[in-house]
C-alpha cells in the first residue's frame, strides 16, 4: 500500500533482538512503510574492554580481547597477540602461523555459517538458521577439540597458540571441510539462489560506491561495491602470503551483492584450510614469553590488522614500557558498518528490509561497544 | 540478478531432510562426548599445590582466592593455602594452569553444575568434587608454562686457575644477567616463609628486575645488614623451596642480592637510614658475629648507644675466621663493617669478655647485653694420634689461614668431616699447596655440605673417600702425623627411622699416608668466660642457650643469639636472632622504664 499520509510515527527496533547478534536499538521515524530518518542507540553492551585491559597485566588481556566480538573472537586473539609481538620483537615459530591462519579461516567459515542464518532469519527463512547453526557447530568441535573452548577460544596469544594440534585433527578438519562443501549446493537453493532472497536482497541497502572510502566501509561490504581490497592480500600476515586465493568483487553493492561476496568467501575458506593443512611445517608452535608477572614491554605502538569476515579489524596497541598496556583500541568494521553507515542506508528504505540491511552490514554490536 | 521459476522451486528441496537424523544430540538418552583438552571445572591436586598463589595472582576476573583448608598445615615452602574458585567469575581461560609452578592445578572435562544455593558455586578444586581428577583435560605441559624453569647460569673461575690463589670463585651477575634472572621471580613469595629472617625476597628481586639496585639494597638492609655477606655465602634455604623448583630451577635469590648489594662501594653514601634519636640507653653485645652485627646496627637505629666486644682482631666472627676467602673476601666484610661503624656501632677487637673485660661488669654496666659468642671449639676425634703434632681442627686452621698466618699443611691433607667445614678446609688445603682428601663417613648423598660446595671441591680436585670412618692416627719416625688408619663402613637402617648409619666392617681396614689431619666434625660452644654463678642461673639445653622468641635468656637483661641458640647454626639464622633481639631488647627495655615510671 503506498502511504498516502505524511505522519510520522517513531518505532523502536531493538534493543533486544533487532535481527542481528547483540543488543542494539535503531530509532526508526517512519512515514507508512518507509523510513524517513534512522538513528542507531547503542550502550547496551558497553563493558569497557579497552580500559580494563590498562589495568591488566600484559598476559591478563589476553582472555578478555576474545570477548570483543561474540560472534567471531579470533581476529581480536590474534590482533592483541600480533600488536604485542610487534612491539616486544618477538618472533613467533613458523608452526603457529600456520595454525593461526588455520584458525582464522575456521572462525571466517563459521561466522559466515551464523551470517546466513542470520541473514535469511531477517527476512523469515527460518529453515536457514536451523542449517547454518547446526553445521556451524561441526566447527565449533573442531575448536573445542583444539583450544578446549568452543565459542572463546583463548588460543592465540603472544608467542605463539597454547597447544599444537591434537593427534589425528587434520583428518578430522577435512571431513567437516567436506561436509561444508557438500552443503554449499543446498545453501544455494534455499538462500542465495532462492527467488525470495533474490527479490528482496536486490537493489536494497545500496552503499554509494563513491563514498564508500570516505564512509571507512570495510570488508564484502566494500567489495561488493567493485573495491578489491582484502587485508589478506593487501598487507599478508601469518600465513597468508604463502596460500592461493582470490579477492572477488561485484559492483551491485546491494544486500544480494554482499551476500553473494561472503558465499564466495565461504567456498574459498574451505580451500584455504585444505591448503593450510596440506602445507603446515612441523615444529614448535609457542615461543615462551618473559615471566608474565613481570612482563614489560618495551615502549611502543604497534598497528596490526586482520581481515575478519566482517571486514578489516584492527587494534592499535601501546606500550609505556610497564607491566600493564597504556592502550589498547580495537578497531572494528561494526563502528561504521553498524553505526553512521546504517543511519545512512536506512534512509528511505522500507520497514521490512531493516533488519536485512543490518545484517548485512556485519553489525555486531558487542563490537561496537567493547 | 531476476529470480525465474527454478529460483521459486528449488528451495523446496529441503524438504527431503524431513525425517533425517538431527544433529543434536538426545539428552539425557545421549550424551556429547567432551573434547580431551576442554576447559570445564578446576582439580587441584592438594598434595602437590604448594599453595603459592600464582593462580590466584593470574586471575584477571579476581575469581580464585587462596584459603585454609581443613588437612592442609602450612609449612616451610608451603604456604597451608589452597585456591577457592568462583564460578560466577571464572571465564576459563585456564591462565591459572599456566602459571602453576607444580603443575597441580589442571582444568577437566566436568561442566555441568545445577543447585539453587550461590554460595556452592564457591569451589576449592581437590577437596570439593575430587572425583573430577580422573577427568583431567587442559593441564599444565612442559613447554607451555607462562613460567621460566631455567636459571641464568653463573659464571665461575676455572677450577685450575681457583686453586692458585685465594681470588673469589664466583664472578657474580652482570646486569643483563641479573635482570633475566630477577625477571624469573613470580613474586609468590613462599621463599619468605623458608628464610630464617624473612627477608623481603620477592620485594628485593623485583627493585632489581626494575632496574632499581637502590631500592633493592634498601628493602635488604630493612632487616639484614650483613646482605652483601648472605648474597655470598648464604644457605639460602629460600632457593630450597622456590616454587620453580618443582619442575626446574629456583631463581638465583643469593646470586641477586650478592648483585644488588655489590652495585654500591659505600652504602654510607646511599642508605641514609633513619636514625631515632639517643634514648641515652646502652647496650653491650658479646661477639662481633653475624647476630651481634645485626642486633647492633638495629639497636643503633633505634637510638641505643652499642659497644660490640670481639675476641678477634678483626669483627666479622665465623664469616671473618671461618669462610674462606675465595669464598667471602675480606674487603666484602670490611665494606659491610665500615657502614656499621659509620651508622655508629662501636666496635671493640682484640676484646676477650671473660680476660679484657668481666661479664659481671657488662651485665652491671649496660642497660641489656646481648650475647653471640658462637661455636668455636672443635669436637674432638677421640681417636688415638689425635694429638700429634700435624693433627689439627678445622675451624683453627682455617681462623689462622684467614687471619695471615703462614700454615705448613705439607704435601698431603686428609680432612675427617662431611660438612661445610670439612669442604673449606679440603679447598683452602689445595690453595696451600697439598693435596687434600676428604673421609666421611657416611654417603655422598648423606653429606651435610651445600652440594655446590661439594661439587666445586670435586671440580678442583678434591678427593672425596666415603664410608671411610677414621681409626688412629700413625706417627712418623719425626712424631708428626704420617698416616691415617681408616676402616670401610656399610650404611644400616637407622632404627629410629632418621638417615642410616655408618657401621664398621670389621677387618676392611686402609692406610693413608698423609703429612697433616684436619678434623672438621662439628663445634661447641665455649661459655667458660661466663662465671658460674651466671652459668647456674643460664638455661643451657643439650649446649644451647634457652631462648625466649625475643632471644631473651633466662637471666633479666641478657639476651642471646646465634649458634649457641638455635640449631641451623648458619649465618642468616644468627642475622634472624639478631634482628629480633634488637627488637627484643628495645621491648624490654621500654618495659623497664614504663613499669619505673
Amino acid at each position: 500500500m503506498i502511504a498516502t499520509t505524511k505522519k510520522t510515527t517513531k518505532l523502536f527496533l531493538g534493543p533486544q533482538h533487532p535481527g542481528i547478534t547483540g543488543n542494539m536499538m535503531v530509532e526508526l521515524d517512519v512515514q507508512g512503510d518507509t523510513v524517513v530518518r534512522a538513528r542507531t542507540h547503542v550502550g547496551y553492551l558497553h563493558r569497557g574492554f579497552e580500559k580494563l585491559m590498562e589495568e591488566r597485566l600484559w598476559i591478563q588481556c589476553f582472555p578478555i580481547v576474545c570477548r570483543i566480538c561474540v560472534p567471531e573472537p579470533d581476529p581480536n586473539e590474534e590482533n592483541f597477540a600480533r600488536g604485542v609481538e610487534e612491539i616486544a620483537g618477538i618472533e613467533i615459530p613458523e608452526r603457529a602461523k600456520w595454525i593461526r591462519t588455520l584458525v582464522l579461516e575456521l572462525s571466517r567459515l563459521q561466522a559466515y555459517l551464523l551470517w546466513m542464518g542470520g541473514q535469511a532469519g531477517s527476512i523469515g527463512l527460518y529453515t536457514m538458521p536451523q542449517w547454518t547453526v547446526g553445521d556451524r557447530d561441526y566447527i565449533l568441535d573442531l575448536f573445542e577439540e583444539l583450544t578446549g573452548g568452543r565459542v572463546y577460544h583463548m588460543y592465540i596469544w603472544p608467542g605463539g597458540v597454547r597447544r599444537d594440534l591434537p593427534k589425528g585433527f587434520r583428518d578430522r578438519v577435512l571431513k567437516v571441510m567436506d561436509y561444508l562443501e557438500s552443503r554449499l549446493p543446498e545453501y544455494d537453493r534455499l538462500l542465495f539462489e532462492n527467488a525470495l532472497f533474490i527479490k528482496r536482497a536486490s537493489g536494497v541497502g545500496v552503499i554509494d560506491p563513491s563514498r564508500a572510502m570516505e564512509w571507512g566501509v570495510v570488508g564484502p561490504p566494500l567489495r561488493a561495491a567493485g573495491f578489491r581490497h582484502d587485508t589478506r592480500i593487501d598487507d599478508p600476515y601469518e600465513a597468508y602470503s604463502e596460500v592461493e586465493f582470490v579477492v572477488p568483487t561485484r559492483t551491485e553493492s546491494d544486500v544480494y551483492a554482499r551476500a553473494m561476496i561472503r558465499r564466495f568467501e565461504f567456498e574459498q575458506s574451505i580451500s584455504i584450510v585444505r591448503q593450510v593443512l596440506d602445507n603446515m611445517p612441523e615444529g614448535p608452535v609457542y615461543t615462551g614469553i618473559p615471566n608474565p608477572f613481570q612482563w614489560r614491554v618495551p615502549p611502543g605502538d604497534a598497528y596490526v590488522r586482520t581481515e575478519s569476515a566482517r571486514g578489516e579489524f584492527a587494534y592499535y596497541v601501546v606500550s609505556d614500557g610497564s607491566t600493564k598496556p597504556r592502550r589498547v583500541h580495537a578497531r572494528g568494521p561494526a563502528y561504521v558498518h553498524g553505526v553512521t553507515l546504517l543511519e545512512h542506508l536506512l534512509e528511505g528504505a522500507n520497514i521490512a528490509d531493516v533488519s536485512m540491511i543490518m545484517n548485512s552490514l556485519g553489525t555486531c554490536p558487542p563490537e561496537i561497544e567493547r | 540478478m531476476a529470480p525465474n521459476i527454478k529460483n521459486v522451486l528449488q528451495p523446496f528441496s529441503a524438504l527431503k531432510h524431513l525425517g533425517q537424523k538431527p544433529h543434536t544430540v538426545r539428552y539425557p538418552d545421549e550424551s556429547k562426548p567432551t573434547a580431551p583438552r576442554y576447559r570445564g571445572f578446576h582439580y587441584n591436586d592438594l598434595e602437590k599445590c604448594v599453595g603459592c598463589g600464582n593462580c590466584a595472582a593470574i586471575c584477571q576476573n579476581a575469581a580464585i582466592d587462596m584459603v585454609r583448608v581443613e588437612g592442609v598445615e602450612p609449612a616451610v615452602g608451603d604456604s597451608g593455602l589452597r585456591p577457592r574458585i568462583d564460578y560466577g567469575r571464572c571465564c576459563w581461560c585456564g591462565l591459572c594452569v599456566d602459571v602453576c609452578p607444580t603443575g597441580s592445578l589442571a582444568l577437566t572435562t566436568e561442566y555441568t553444575y545445577v543447585s539453587d544455593d550461590p554460595g556452592s558455586f564457591l569451589l576449592v578444586p581437590g577437596l570439593e568434587h575430587p572425583e573430577f581428577g580422573e577427568k583431567l583435560s587442559f593441564t599444565s605441559e612442559e613447554g607451555y608454562n607462562l613460567l621460566d624453569f631455567h636459571r641464568v647460569p653463573m659464571r665461575e673461575l676455572d677450577p685450575k686457575e681457583r686453586v692458585k690463589s685465594f681470588a673469589e670463585v664466583v664472578l657474580g651477575y652482570v646486569e643483563e644477567e641479573a635482570r633475566k634472572e630477577a625477571s624469573r621471580c613470580a613474586g609468590c613469595g613462599i621463599c619468605v616463609s623458608a628464610c630464617p629472617d624473612h627477608m623481603h625476597i620477592p620485594e628485593y628481586i623485583r627493585a632489581i628486575a626494575e632496574a632499581d639496585d637502590l631500592q633493592s639494597l634498601k628493602v635488604i638492609y630493612d632487616n639484614n645488614p650483613l646482605g652483601e655477606m648472605c648474597g655470598k655465602v648464604c644457605t639460602r634455604r629460600c632457593e630450597g623451596v622456590c616454587v620453580l623448583t618443582h619442575r626446574g630451577e629456583p631463581v638465583a635469590i643469593r646470586w641477586l642480592k650478592r648483585f644488588a648489594t655489590e652495585r654500591f662501594d659505600d652504602f654510607s653514601k646511599v642508605l641514609n637510614p633513619e636514625i631515632r634519636p639517643k634514648n641515652g640507653l646502652k647496650i653491650g653485645i658479646i661477639g662481633a658475629g653475624p647476630a651481634g652485627l645485626t642486633a647492633g646496627y638495629y639497636l643503633v637505629l633505634r637510638g641505643y648507644d652499642v659497644d660490640i666486644f670481639e675476641a678477634l682482631p678483626k669483627a666479622g666472627g665465623m664469616t671473618m675466621a671461618g669462610i674462606p676467602k675465595y669464598r667471602f673476601p675480606e674487603d666484602s666484610l670490611d665494606k659491610q663493617i665500615r657502614y656499621m661503624e659509620q651508622v655508629g656501632v662501636r666496635i671493640h677487637t682484640n676484646t676477650r669478655v671473660g680476660k679484657d673485660v668481666a661479664f659481671e661488669d657488662l651485665l652491671e654496666k649496660y642497660d641489656a647485653v646481648f650475647m653471640g659468642v658462637g661455636f668455636h671449639k672443635p669436637y674432638m676425634l677421640r681417636i688415638k694420634g689425635e694429638e700429634l703434632p700435624g693433627s689439627i681442627q678445622a675451624v683453627t686452621f682455617l681462623r689462622e689461614v684467614n687471619f695471615g698466618k703462614k700454615v705448613d699443611v705439607g704435601k698431603r691433607v686428609v680432612v675427617i668431616g662431611g660438612g661445610d667445614v670439612a669442604i673449606d678446609a679440603a679447598r683452602v688445603s689445595l690453595r696451600l699447596g697439598a693435596q687434600a682428601t676428604i673421609l666421611y663417613r657416611r654417603r655422598m648423598q648423606d653429606m651435610p655440605a651445600d652440594p655446590e660446595e661439594i661439587e666445586g671441591a670435586l671440580a678442583e680436585g678434591v678427593d672425596i673417600k666415603t664410608q671411610g670412618i677414621p681409626l688412629e692416627i700413625l706417627p712418623g719416625p719425626d712424631g708428626r702425623v704420617a698416616a691415617i688408619k681408616y676402616g670401610m663402613a656399610e650404611m644400616v637402617p637407622d632404627p629410629k627411622g632418621g638417615r642410616p648409619r655408618p657401621k664398621l666392617i670389621e677387618g676392611d681396614e686402609h692406610l693413608l699416608e698423609v703429612d697433616t689431619v684436619i678434623a672438621a666434625i662439628g663445634q661447641e660452644a665455649d661459655y667458660s668466660f661466663i662465671p658460674q654463678e651466671y652459668l647456674d642461673k643460664l638455661k643451657i639445653e643439650r649446649g644451647r642457650i634457652v631462648v625466649d622468641e625475643w632471644q631473651a635468656t633466662s637471666i633479666p637483661g641478657l639476651f642471646a643469639g646465634g649458634d649457641t641458640t638455635n640449631r641451623r647454626a648458619d649465618a642468616i639464622s644468627a642475622i634472624a636472632d639478631g634482628y629480633r633481639a634488637a627488637e627484643g631488647i628495645d621491648r624490654y627495655l621500654r618495659e623497664r622504664r614504663a613499669s619505673a615510671a
